[in-house]
């Protein structure tokens, strides 16, 4: 018997290490290889014209003291996530909560609503700066039969980074809605009966039941979302290339402009290691709250 | 009567600011359909032609004779996505079978390892990857769009969604067929595999889209025409004079449309198919 065991042990091992070789040996070389190196080379100098040296600080101290532009990348970075967060978020629930009850045409609206998400980013982005376009744009021809002159949107300091938060929210707002759709077709029905019998009025219900069931796909949303703005780059580089002036400059555009315009690779790797730090702490809080993800045993 | 009345004007309500937001989402296919399809000279004219007329067909022939390698960018595009996501499927239903249903040594504490690579993003691990692709000639060339989102962050996605989809198949079942001398193999391809089917259709669908849409790896990684994909081949509408719209829009409706196709045919499936996932 015990030779059995031992057998199946042995061959459970195999086969064990065997499936999740591949993944593994992935994770090794283009996860943790990769981001020990990042750390590695946050500390050097180096560029395309001369090897690495050891730098030590230099370059957080750079970044932290004397590097005006990163301060203002992380402002623009924060202030994409701080207008899209609520903006998204609200408009999914809203749109979820118009959609879980039984009107003519639902299906064709959620179809409609979640379409963005299945189209390209680059593509989404392009036909946006068309339509936002100063003198042949959709919009501004349209103000223009109301007789209004439209603004300059993408090359307006004050509106870029409005107009590059709202074409991103319309992006990715049906997968959102798509998420609370189903966690309130989840809220089991006899507690609405149960409030309405004790004459809870709608908004009441909405505050005591839905949002409490549906919680935790709230801060799934949110968090998910948070980590999304904080790596936005295809629509910037599309729409704006980080302009006017610096005005949408972003942190995953400035590593894009050091480490592969300027070649300042060292300086760059530092930079990505502060969004490294920033999407690791807010994934550590993820995981500390669903912690069923990783422990869900049989 | 009173009553009805108001739930009628609050059902009324309700449908229009659906039908509005929806009308917003949908204003970009209705520009890039009707812009696909008008004359050159109608671009830009004023005030706009709110249909094409007359309508330019020609604007998507003319893709490809004014970007003789539109047709290779395409197939560049299609067969990385189809790789990846055949490798993506296949990898994760290997890790993602033996993490729910092998006992192997220290199963858990390599899940944990795993999954902590999924909060290494790809925008950090470019740079130092670029260097070591740089070494091994790698750099201009495919390999950087297939294997590393194939067994980085988007297969881990794959195996957690996986693992959690077979540790809900009740053990007898695996347990019946291996005292019926089926292997490891047999049981993952004959019987778990075509159980998840579900599963695999949204992952690839998200992985297909993942790839499709890559942006920043191939700006970074390819340099050759002949090697670009669809997101980076758009910047070649643009030259010196100016951005040729009407065929720009006609190439990205050709991008567009195979994924929209595919959504349309299995929309519904694929949405309720995130419902159930564990993505909620």
């Amino acid at each position: 018997m015990t030779t059995y065991t031992a057998r199946a042990n042995r061959r459970n091992n195999w086969y064990g290490y065997l499936f999740i070789s591949p993944m593994m040996l992935g994770f090794l070389c283009f996860l943790a290889g990769p981001i020990i190196y990042a750390f590695a080379l946050s500390f050097t100098d180096y560029s395309l014209l001369h090897p690495a040296s050891f730098v030590g600080l230099d370059n957080y101290v750079q970044l932290v003291g004397k590097d005006p532009l990163f301060w203002k990348t992380v402002g623009n970075t924060l202030y994409f996530s701080a207008g899209l967060i609520p903006l998204n978020l609200i408009l999914a629930l809203s749109l979820a909560l118009l959609l879980n009850q039984k009107l003519p045409g639902t299906g064709l609206f959620r179809t409609a609503i979640f379409t963005p998400v299945v189209t390209s980013i680059v593509v989404w982005a392009i036909v946006w700066k068309y339509v936002f376009a100063t003198d042949a744009g959709l919009l501004n021809q349209i103000l223009g039969y109301f007789g209004m002159q439209g603004p300059a949107w993408l090359y307006d300091t004050a509106l870029v980074m409005p107009v590059v938060i709202v074409v991103s929210v319309l992006k990715k707002v049906g997968m959102n809605m798509v998420i609370f759709l189903a966690a309130l077709q989840d809220v089991p029905k006899m507690y609405y009966e149960a409030a309405t019998i004790d004459g809870a009025s709608k908004w009441r219900q909405f505050q005591s039941i839905t949002l409490p069931m549906i919680a935790p796909s709230i801060f799934l949303t949110l968090i998910i979302t948070l980590i999304g703005s904080l790596k936005v780059f295809s629509q910037i580089i599309v729409m704006t290339e980080g302009g006017p002036g610096t005005s949408t400059y972003v942190l995953v555009y400035y590593i894009y402009q050091l480490a592969y315009k300027v070649f300042d690779i060292g300086y760059a790797s530092a930079v990505a290691f502060v969004l490294f730090f920033l999407v690791l702490v807010l994934t550590l809080v993820q995981w500390k709250f669903r912690k069923r993800w990783v422990h869900h045993e049989q | 009567m009173s009553n009805k009345l108001q739930k009628n004007a609050s059902s009324a309500v309700r449908f229009m600011l659906l039908a509005i937001v929806a009308a917003i989402i949908l204003t970009p296919f209705y520009w890039m359909i009707t812009t696909s399809l008008k004359n050159e000279t109608k671009v830009f004219q004023f005030p706009m032609q709110l249909l094409p007329s007359p309508i330019e067909w020609e604007n998507y022939a003319k893709v490809f004779t004014e970007q003789p390698q539109f047709l290779l960018h395409y197939w560049n595009s299609l067969y990385i996505a189809v790789l990846v996501t055949v490798g993506t499927c296949a990898v994760a239903a290997l890790a993602g079978y033996a993490f729910a249903k092998i006992p192997f040594k220290l199963r858990n504490v390599w899940f944990l390892v795993l999954l902590s690579g999924m909060m290494i993003p790809s925008e950090v691990t470019t740079i130092p990857s670029f260097l070591w692709f740089s070494k091994l000639s790698l750099v201009d060339t495919h390999f950087p769009l297939i294997i590393p989102p194939m067994l980085g962050a988007g297969g881990i996605f794959g195996v957690f969604l996986l693992r959690q989809f077979f540790i809900t198949i009740p053990n007898d079942l695996d347990e019946a067929a291996e005292i019926d001398g089926c292997s490891r193999w047999q049981i993952l391809l004959k019987i778990m595999i075509p159980l998840a089917t579900p599963v695999f259709a949204t992952l690839s669908i998200f992985t297909f889209l993942n790839s499709w849409e890559d942006f920043l790896d191939p700006l970074i990684f390819i340099s050759s025409s002949e090697k670009f994909t669809l997101p980076i081949a758009m910047k070649l509408f643009t030259d010196t004079a100016g951005t040729a719209w009407h065929l720009l829009m006609a190439a990205s409706v050709m991008a567009t449309l195979p994924l929209l196709l595919v959504f349309f045919v299995a929309q519904k499936k694929f949405i309720d198919g995130i419902a159930t996932t564990g993505l909620k």
